[in-house]
Order: C-alpha cells, then structure tokens, then sequence
C-alpha cells in the first residue's frame, strides 16, 4: 500500500474529530490510521493521519481538510524530510524453550518487556512503521495473542515548524515519498 | 447586556440584517419564538419544515442574500436534512437555526432529540451546537460569514433548549474566531496572463460557465470578456440566466439534456474557460472522453473543485468577477499587441450546429399538448422576464431548454441533489424576496405532490407565485430511462392524471385553479393566471405522457453518444455523430 503522511493542525473544540473522520467517509477517503493529540498550545491538537494513497487522490485529501472550518492547517511529511514513529504493545506467546530467543530478537529491535506471566510477554516497540512491521513478522512465528498499535506519528526535520512551513505538499513536490523508501 | 439566550438568538439574526425567517415552532425552540413575536423579523409559517429550508434556498437564489429557516429539535431538524443537502449541492447561503434537547438531556434519547450537527455534518458547510448563551452572537455572526462568503452553502446552528432559556452577558457587534477559515483573496496575475494567452492563441475556445458567474454576479463582466474573445458560451443548468439566450454567442445549456451545439462545441473545443463550474458528470458525461482535444483554464473560488475532476493547464484562485476583470484586461492587452482573436470558422462552424440540430418538438394542431410548447408560450407572453423556478424531471429539463432566459437570478432549481419536490416552496421563498415581481413555478405532477401544501402558506401570507403542473400522469423522467434502458418496463412511474383533482386541491387551498389541455388555450390560460396577483394561481397542464426529453447523452457515455431524439431522422442523426469543423487557417 502506497501511503501519504499528514499533519493537521485543528482548532481543540467538540466535534472537530468528527468532522475530520466525517469527511473521510463522506468523500470515501481511505485512512490507514489516525493519532490525535494535544499540542503546546491548548487551543489546537494535531491529527496525524495516514492515507491510503492507492484508492485516495491525496491532493483533494488535503483541499478538502483544508476546507474545514475547524483545521488550521494541513500538511504533507515526507520520510526522507520527516521522523514517523509508532508504539505497539504487543502480546507474545513465550514458552520457556522459546524465551531465550525471543529475548534476542526484542533486543536487535530494540523493544522492551513491559509485561511477564508464564507463557507470555507483552513487548513495548517504539519505532517507524517499516521496522515495526519487520519486528511483527518476526513476532508472528512464535504466536502473537494481541496487538494494538497507536499509528503513525510525524513530525518534520530540521528547526522549521509546521506552524511557519508553506503547504509541504507544494514545497516537497519531487521529493521522494515516504513509501518509496526501503524500511529503515 | 444581560439577556436570555433566546433573545440574543434573535437580536442576533437582526444584526445581521435578516427580514425573513421560514419556519414552524416546537417545543425545544419555543423560548426563541418568544422574542421573535416582537422583533423586526418577518416569520412565514410553513407547513413542513421541508418547505421552509427550500423557501430560503428560493429566497437566496432570488435576492442572493441568505435565507434563513428556523425548526424545532428531532423530526423538525430531520425534516431541514433534504434542504440543508440541496443548499450544499447547489451552493446556497443558508442558515439553519434548530432547537435542541436540553444540554443535560443530550445522549439520553429524549423526547424529540435527534443529533442534527451529527446528521448534517456531510451535508452542511459548517454547523455548530452551542452551549453557552454568551458564545451566541458570534456563533451567529461567524454562521452568516460562512455562509456568504468563499463558496457559499448553508450552515446550521443547534441551539439547546436551556441555552435559550438561560441568561448570560453578550453584546454586539460580534468578535468572530475563525482561525482556520480561509477564503481565497484576489487570483493571481500570472494565472490570469497565462489564462488570457491561451485564449489569445485558441481557435476554437468556448467559456463554459457555471453558477459561481451567477454567484458573484459577474454576468456584465461575462459578456464583455464573450464579446472580446468573441467566443461562444455554454451556461450550465446552475448558470442558466448568467448570459442572455438570445445572444449570438449563445450555445445553451451542455450536458445529458444540452443542446447538440453546446455539447458538440465542448467535445471539439481547444480551449475550454471554465468560470466557475465544477465539470459536474451531468455536463461532462464519460470523463476521460469530455473535451478531449482542450486545454483547461479552470476559475473557481473552491480550491478542492481545482484539479477534482479534470486537471486544468491553467487555474486560478479567487474571486470569478475580479478574475473576469482581469482575464479581460489582459486579453485587450493581447489583442493591442497581437491583434484580435479569430474564431469566424469556429462561430461558423457553431452557427452551421445551431441551423442544423436546434431544440425540436412537435406541436400537432389539436393533438397532444407538448409541455415544450407551454415553456416557449410562457417564455413568450414574460418576454424571459419571469422568474422560472423547476423541480427536478423532464418539466425542469424542458424549463431550462425552451424558456429564452435574458438575466441571471431568473431561474431557480434543484441541480446537484436533484430534490422532488423543490419547486413550490423555492418558488414561495422567490416571491418573499422579490415581491412584486412575476414567479412561476414549472413543477411535474410527481414533484408537486410532494410539497404542494406550501400553497397554503403562499395563499395565507399573500404570496401570489404561479404553479404551472406539467401533468403527465407518470414520474416522467423515470419512466424515459425505463423505456430507453429498461426495456420499456415500467416499474412503478404511474400515477395517473386525473388523482388529485390539481383544479380542485388549488381551490381547497385557497389559490386559483386552471386546467388546459390543448394547445390553443395555453396563451388564453397563461394570461389568466398570469394576471392573478392576488391569491396563487395552479394550473394543470395535461401534457402528452408519451412526451420524452431530448437530446439526451445516456449516463455515463462518452458526449460524442449524443442521441437527438425522435424529431430527427436517422440521416440528420448520422450527420450529427460525423460533425465537421471548420478547418481555421493559421
């Protein structure tokens, strides 16, 4: 799946994430995931949301945002200009013959055990997309039970701030898109 | 100043200038209907509150100032829902003013609760409950802004019944918030130098305009930048009125019911203007086969209507009248130092269209009554002076292509949502705004049904609209896709011409009531109902039922499919598929 990765600033009042995840549906948008939040400033969250850039034209995605009353702004971020991370708790079938190993391979992936019963670990995994997937097929041959992952996160390089950046999308046109790249 | 929410909630509407409310009364908007008994307000009482959303779209598209309805909470809100979509649609200023369930009661399935702002969140510009009486007027204020400005639409406000009836501090004038709102400020320069050398170069341009020329009342600005590129225009069903039938450079209306000229100019165009259209699949038909051999300049204030459904060479941002201002200086300035357009073989070739594949019916004396012929006598006896308001059907196919219409806000429909049913209160809505003046209402027989009670509104306030029924008996437009795609299977399109009595439902409702069914009494029947100015007046037109709407491109089809219909022979219809355009040389 093609992806597209956008920050959008909205105004913190009742309703503003129905009318963002409202819009979806109504334009048969895809999202691939949604993470919001507060930001440093008490009046505006940030959504961060993952389109699927195979069955959703992302530029009418972002005129259309960009049309709510309610978002302040919208931008796209691209891998190769921007740090995406995402946290998944995952919960692992760990039979003592299996454990040593399974240590390992937390290790090279550099999550941690959050959680221990006697056939189980519960994993904590910070990282990018790409490589939290890899750490999962990892995962996958010793038996997962369950998985929750919050979705992408994003935040562009560098000093500049979304608030002071020129629509991205205008600007990073011809840069390589985040999808494009091999995992990291 | 220390007032009730429910007096701010008017005292607001008042500050805005508001003269007209469409409404009916409920319980949880009750503490507002308060004030509103001694405020400056008009209220009309509809009888469905459906009417009252589709009489202040009527009232918007006549005046171009937004229409304002009122209702009460749960079905009174759902019944604005068909409205409120439509206004969206067509791009109407509106403003919906509901009632709500307590803000304590909200979440409780309370007596007549329904979440409207959840219900009409795809369906309206922006819409807002509010739940403090001080928040009010700037949650009015900021509703009329977004209502009007950009691209308009119509926006709601859901007001708890507790924050009518409480009391809080608030003052005017308003302080709006709107951080995120933005509406584009005047087009850019080089978009217009870049537009109007296109136009310079192209041999066969055509300005296809749609209803944002209506919108920001730039229909003098159009025809001076038509006159100047000496190019033909195409007005769409949202634009017809923008520029003048009669005039030479005149196409029609393009699309699935267009004239062949307007459609044949689109398909063979190099250069197509479009002012604020939206390249709707009601115009374009098969996308990939619209306009193929064009260039695209694309002018709109919706930056989303930018590249949504064709990707123009040239677009520009802003404001439709300062764009035509400008494209037309600069295109003088082109011609100062280029010399002028030539386009003589491309009006040729349009002209050659326009002799040889006009709008054709047939009217037989004494034979079946065409309710084209009614359209052109109508047009005829109001010299295109009237204001045409349609439903949705072959009457408002028909309206739009026979009637001559000479000035914008002349007519009013329903065209992106296509509502049954629009004609009568949009008609009442017309009237309110422009009294004095002549509207007449063309409804089909299927749409009249469904809100034919607002004639008791329009008899009891002294609204004097004309109701033309196109009776046919069927749901007319349905039974054409049935007998040309469903193999003359008629599913469910008969109602039969004789249930209601429109005669007689006309008289119950205190209006006059008038039925014609030949041809040589429709002027003698016209200037009779045209002349009551007292009380409305209905007339039941028993047209040929067997009557279908042509040319007609199938939906989805290239526009190159175009059929011409039973009026022209297999010969004429080959020679229209073969078209020939005039070779221009360089």
């Amino acid at each position: 799946m093609t992806t597209h990765t956008l920050s959008v600033l909205v105004e913190n009042k009742p309703g503003v994430l129905s009318h963002v995840a409202g819009l979806f549906s109504r334009r048969a948008f895809n999202i691939a995931s949604l993470a919001v939040g507060p930001t440093s400033d008490e009046k505006v969250s940030r959504i961060t949301i993952v389109v699927d850039g195979d069955t959703t034209p992302v530029e009418q995605v972002m005129k259309q945002l960009d049309k709510l009353v309610r978002v302040l702004k919208v931008v796209e971020l691209y891998r190769g200009t921007a740090v995406e991370r995402e946290l998944a708790l995952i919960k692992v079938h760990a039979e003592p013959g299996h454990r040593g190993q399974l240590l390992e391979v937390v290790q090279v992936f550099g999550a941690t055990v959050v959680d221990m019963s006697p056939s189980t670990l519960i994993l904590e995994a910070v990282s990018s997309p790409g490589k939290l997937d890899a750490l999962l097929a990892m995962l996958d041959s010793y038996g997962t039970s369950e998985i929750v992952r919050t979705g992408r996160i994003a935040l562009g390089r560098g000093p500049a701030a979304i608030t002071d950046q020129h629509r991205a999308g205008e600007q990073a046109a011809g840069e390589q898109r985040a999808d494009e790249q091999p995992a990291a | 100043m220390d007032m009730t929410g429910a007096q701010a909630l008017v005292r607001s509407l008042e500050e805005q200038g508001v003269e007209v409310v469409f409404g009916l009364p409920g319980g949880t908007i009750l503490p507002t209907y308060d004030p509103l008994l001694s405020s400056s307000l008009r209220h009309i009482l509809v009888r469905h509150e459906q009417g009252a959303g589709h009489a202040a779209e009527g009232y918007a598209w006549a005046t171009g100032k937004p229409g304002v309805c009122m209702a009460t909470s749960g079905p009174g809100a759902t019944n604005l829902v068909t409205a409120l979509s439509d206004a969206y649609m067509d791009s109407v200023p509106m403003v919906a003013v509901t009632g709500q369930v307590g803000t304590k009661m909200i979440g409780t399935d309370a007596f007549q609760e329904a979440d409207i702002t959840g219900i009409t969140l795809p369906i309206t510009k922006h819409n807002e409950i509010v739940t403090e009486v001080e928040r009010i007027p700037a949650a009015v204020a900021e509703a009329f802004h977004i209502a009007t400005t950009g691209r308009p639409g119509p926006v709601l406000i859901d007001v708890p019944k507790d924050i009518q009836q409480g009391r809080g501090d608030v003052s005017w004038p308003a302080t709006m918030d709107l951080p995120g709102y933005k509406v584009p400020g005047p087009p850019s320069g080089e978009a217009i130098a870049a537009a109007a050398a296109l136009l310079r170069q192209a041999r066969r341009p055509v300005l296809y305009v749609g209803g944002g020329v209506i919108k920001s009342n730039s229909h003098e600005e159009l025809l001076r930048l038509a006159e100047l590129a000496q190019a033909p225009v195409v007005t769409t069903l949202m634009a017809r009125g923008a520029f003048p039938d009669s005039h030479r450079l005149a196409l029609g209306m393009p699309g699935m019911h267009g004239t062949y000229p307007a459609v044949a100019a689109l398909q063979e165009a190099d250069l197509l203007v479009a002012l604020g259209s939206r390249f709707d699949d009601r115009v374009t038909g098969s996308l990939p086969h619209f306009a193929p051999h064009a260039r695209i300049v694309h002018a709109d204030i919706d930056p989303a209507e930018i590249g949504k459904n064709r990707q123009p060479d040239v677009a520009i941002l802003g404001d439709l009248r300062a764009t035509l201002v400008g494209l037309t200086a600069s295109l003088d300035a082109e011609i100062a130092e280029a010399g002028p357009l030539d386009t003589r073989d491309w009006l040729a070739t349009v002209n050659n269209w326009k002799r040889q594949f006009p709008l054709r019916y047939s009217q037989a004396d004494g034979g079946p009554l065409k309710p084209q012929y009614v359209v052109e006598r109508l047009s005829a006896l109001t010299g295109g002076n009237a204001i045409v308001v349609a439903g949705v059907g072959q009457h408002q196919m028909h309206a739009s292509q026979h009637y001559s219409f000479t000035k914008p806000r002349s007519w009013i429909n329903s065209g992106g949502a296509g509502t049954m049913g629009f004609a009568v209160p949009a008609a009442m809505g017309a009237q309110v705004g422009r009294p004095g003046e002549l509207v007449v209402a063309i409804d089909g027989d299927g749409c009249f049904q469904m809100t034919a009670q607002e004639l008791a509104t329009c008899a009891i306030e002294g609204l004097p609209i004309k109701v033309l029924i196109f009776n046919n008996g069927f749901l007319g437009m349905v039974r054409q896709w049935q007998e040309l795609f469903y193999d003359e299977r008629y599913s469910q399109v008969e109602l039969g011409q004789a249930i209601p009595d429109y005669v007689k439902l006309a008289e119950a409702y205190g209006c006059y009531g008038l039925r014609c069914d030949s041809a040589d009494q429709v002027d003698e029947v016209l200037e009779k109902a045209l002349a009551a100015t007292d009380v409305p007046a209905v007339v039941d037109f028993r047209v040929h039922d067997r009557e279908g709407v042509f040319p007609m491109v199938p939906a989805g089809q290239p526009n190159d499919q175009i059929v011409l219909g039973p009026e022209f022979s297999a010969d004429e219809q080959r020679a229209a598929a073969r078209r020939t355009v005039l070779q221009t040389k360089r």
